[in-house]
């Protein structure tokens, strides 16, 4: 088995965030890795600057989406902020027909893929429970039960080798989800039958107001050798580092190999969702610390040193940003609440008589407003 | 028309499908060289191969969310679950992933996924190997439920699950496994009736005994002993329990006006407590007496020596039917000797 495996020896404790594969310092050093590097040969200043590019528009329509929250505008929103290095240099490393099951927290993944504005805002304005057709992206809906998508991307996988193409099929997850049945036996299925799955467990430390150790006394990458998958431990605040980490992945699933395992190390900077409150499980030092390893930070950094980052650039990245923070906002405004009889749509592919009974006496009730407006205006 | 057991037709169901439909494939626990522990799976290995016929780990979630995996794949899964009472490790996968998918993705994606499922007691097993688990799933929308009673349902309504592009629950009673019936495998299942619609399985004229599955036969027995007594009783096998062909059902019921419902599982909040409730809703004035639920008791699935004792047998039901007449019966008796 080819694996491939983190600084040695590999850290002991859950929450030694530097034993990670990185490129990028947090103050915008380039490292050179042995194993990681040639898999970003190709990624010159132009490039650094994409990936610069996607993480600061993701983070703008996470600050939008916080504050479309704020205004009464979405119900909730499940903020990434922090996380845009692993979100966006992961997702890149995709092929179009690769086929991607997120959980709810990843906005850089479905900016990736190709989400359009309202796809960020619908389900948490609770318009629909999901907003794209999985199809159009290849990308599953979001999913907002802990760990269930590895299973199905593990199923995905199989039908892949089934099939006898040479997609991948992915799975992103919190370090939380790591310990729900689900995922271990996820790894099982995936190992057992040699499934092209990339497994991305982003450990952003906190499962709501869990710490990692809660769920993990050793990095979680340490788990999956034990199931026969080959593990990574990389920086997710370097998206050079996520980039190249996931683009070993993908070949390695893709060329016949089986399942991979990437955790990628990073931090949640705001509440798990906007419902709670991080100031009550966690102190301010800490995300000090972590706001000094911010993603976009780090890019900025690393060109500057090469003089490769323009004011000019900067000024058009902001307006870009801009510009869809203000689609997402008018994607919201401009939401369209289905009609009443609506909610009975979908449940079945084919005719049910159960449902079909309730929607005539649903349609009957709605329709006997009309009649009384009606017979009101008679009157 | 052939002689089959209901474990042979449900074969013979599996091996056409997957002849006429190269995405459908089966998985489970032991279902490869095994066979499944009841050989429902038989020889189907050795004709389709082991990636149409998948030996699974032993992980009931595991199997339930790969197969939604595959159905996003665009396969058709047939899953056994090895018994009744190890469906519940995967029912997170079917409640919120099986049967919600095609409601949360508003059409796009479809969860053409069979869940086979060994089901009911009578036949002396050890513990958790003879619940009646229907009641959770009739309870979950986006899922069909069906429950088998007889070889050629087996047949012709494994066939139609597998072919529906919605999820199907699908109920085989253990203790039916070795009964032989006549199956016509060559009918068009398109040309049979839907696996939605009821079967009048006796015509009656004084009580409608509704059930589905095992139940049936003994319903049945019931009828036969009470014609004895000169009560003529409709026994309705269901077929369907989600969604319930209530055409068939009010019809009975308005003609008989008196309303027997007999299962093995528990009463509370069970099939029983639904079809009465939808029962008195639309025949209330045709109703003669109130209803009556013959059940499994309130308890968990007794020790093997003691189940005839939980299981609704012939007498339980006469009992009942008895009370909806106003016959002498059980609580009559009990009350003239308080």
């Amino acid at each position: 088995m080819t694996m491939m495996h983190t600084l040695s020896p590999t850290a002991d404790h859950a929450t030694d965030t530097d034993d990670v594969a990185r490129l990028i310092t947090p103050d915008g050093e380039r490292l050179a890795d042995r194993e990681l590097d040639p898999w970003v040969a190709d990624v010159d200043a132009e490039a650094l600057r994409g990936l610069y590019r996607d993480m600061t528009v993701v983070r703008r329509i996470d600050t939008e989406g916080v504050a479309l929250q704020r205004q009464g505008q979405l119900g909730l929103w499940a903020p990434c902020q922090g996380q845009e290095a692993t979100q966006v240099g992961t997702a890149r490393a995709f092929r179009a027909d690769d086929f991607v099951f997120p959980s709810y927290r990843e906005i850089g993944v479905g900016f990736v893929r190709g989400a359009a504005p309202a796809d960020f805002v619908l389900a948490w304005r609770g318009e629909a429970h999901s907003t794209y057709n999985p199809y159009d992206l290849n990308t599953a809906t979001p999913q907002i039960i802990i760990g269930a998508q590895a299973l199905h991307a593990v199923g995905y996988g199989m039908g892949i080798t089934f099939d006898g193409t040479d997609q991948v099929a992915a799975a992103y997850f919190g370090d939380g989800a790591t310990s729900q049945g689900d995922v271990n036996e996820a790894m099982v299925f995936a190992s057992s039958f040699r499934a092209p799955v990339v497994f991305v467990c982003t450990n952003n430390q906190w499962a709501i107001s869990e710490p990692v150790t809660v769920q993990a006394k050793f990095p979680i990458a340490g788990r999956a050798p034990g199931f026969g998958i080959p593990s990574l431990r990389v920086d997710g605040n370097d998206v050079l580092a996520c980039l190249a980490a996931m683009r070993w992945a993908t070949d390695h699933a893709r060329t016949g190999n089986g399942p991979v395992f990437l955790e990628a190390v990073t931090y949640r900077m705001g509440p798990h969702t906007t419902s709670d409150d991080p100031t009550r499980y966690r102190d301010k030092d800490e995300v000090e610390r972590w706001r000094r390893r911010d993603p976009l930070a780090r890019v900025e950094a690393l060109l500057r040193r090469r003089d490769e980052f323009s004011d000019e650039f900067a000024r058009d990245v902001a307006a870009e940003a801009d510009r869809w923070g203000a689609e997402v906002r008018a994607a919201t405004l401009n939401a369209r609440t289905k009609e009443p009889i609506e909610i009975l749509d979908h449940v079945y592919a084919e005719p049910h008589v159960g449902l079909d009974a309730q929607r005539a006496d649903f349609a009957a009730y709605l329709g006997s407003f009309s009649d009384a407006v009606a017979g009101g205006e008679a009157r | 028309m052939t002689q089959l057991t209901m474990a042979k037709s449900i074969n013979e169901g599996l091996r056409r499908a997957m002849a006429d439909d190269p995405r459908v494939l089966v998985m489970g626990e032991d279902i490869g060289k095994l066979g499944g522990v009841f050989r429902i799976t038989d020889g189907l290995l050795d004709e389709f191969g082991a990636k149409r016929v998948i030996d699974t780990p032993l992980a009931e979630a595991g199997i339930m969310g790969t197969a939604v995996g595959l159905a996003f794949r665009g396969f058709r899964p047939v899953v056994e679950i090895q018994f009744d009472g190890f469906v519940y490790p995967a029912f997170d996968q079917i409640v919120c992933q099986v049967a919600k998918l095609h409601y949360r993705t508003q059409g796009n994606v479809t969860m053409p996924i069979t869940i086979r499922i060994p089901w009911a007691g009578g036949v002396g097993a050890a513990e958790h190997h003879s619940e009646s688990p229907e009641a959770y799933f009739v309870h979950t929308s986006g899922l069909r439920v069906v429950a088998v009673s007889n070889p050629q349902d087996a047949y012709v309504m494994l066939r139609q699950a597998i072919a529906s592009d919605d999820p199907v629950v699908y109920f085989e009673p253990k203790r039916l496994y070795h009964q032989k019936g006549e199956v016509d495998l060559d009918m068009d299942v398109a040309d049979a009736p839907p696996m939605g619609v009821a079967r009048v399985a006796r015509e009656g004229e004084d009580v409608t005994l509704l059930t589905y599955g095992a139940q049936v036969a003994t319903a049945l027995d019931a009828a036969t002993a009470a014609e004895d007594e000169g009560v003529s009783i409709e026994v309705i096998d269901l077929r369907s329990i989600s969604p319930v062909d209530y055409r068939t059902v009010t019809a009975s019921v308005r003609k008989t006006g008196r309303v027997v419902v007999t299962h093995e599982a528990a009463r509370e909040a069970g099939v029983g407590a639904e079809l009465i409730a939808s029962v008195t809703e639309q025949c209330f004035h045709y109703l003669e007496a109130p209803p009556v639920r013959v059940t499994g008791f309130d308890i968990p699935y007794p020790p093997a020596k003691l189940e005839k004792h939980h299981l609704p047998d012939l007498d339980r039901i006469l009992d009942a039917v008895d009370r909806v007449l106003d016959r002498p019966n059980s609580l009559t008796t009990a009350e003239a000797g308080s």
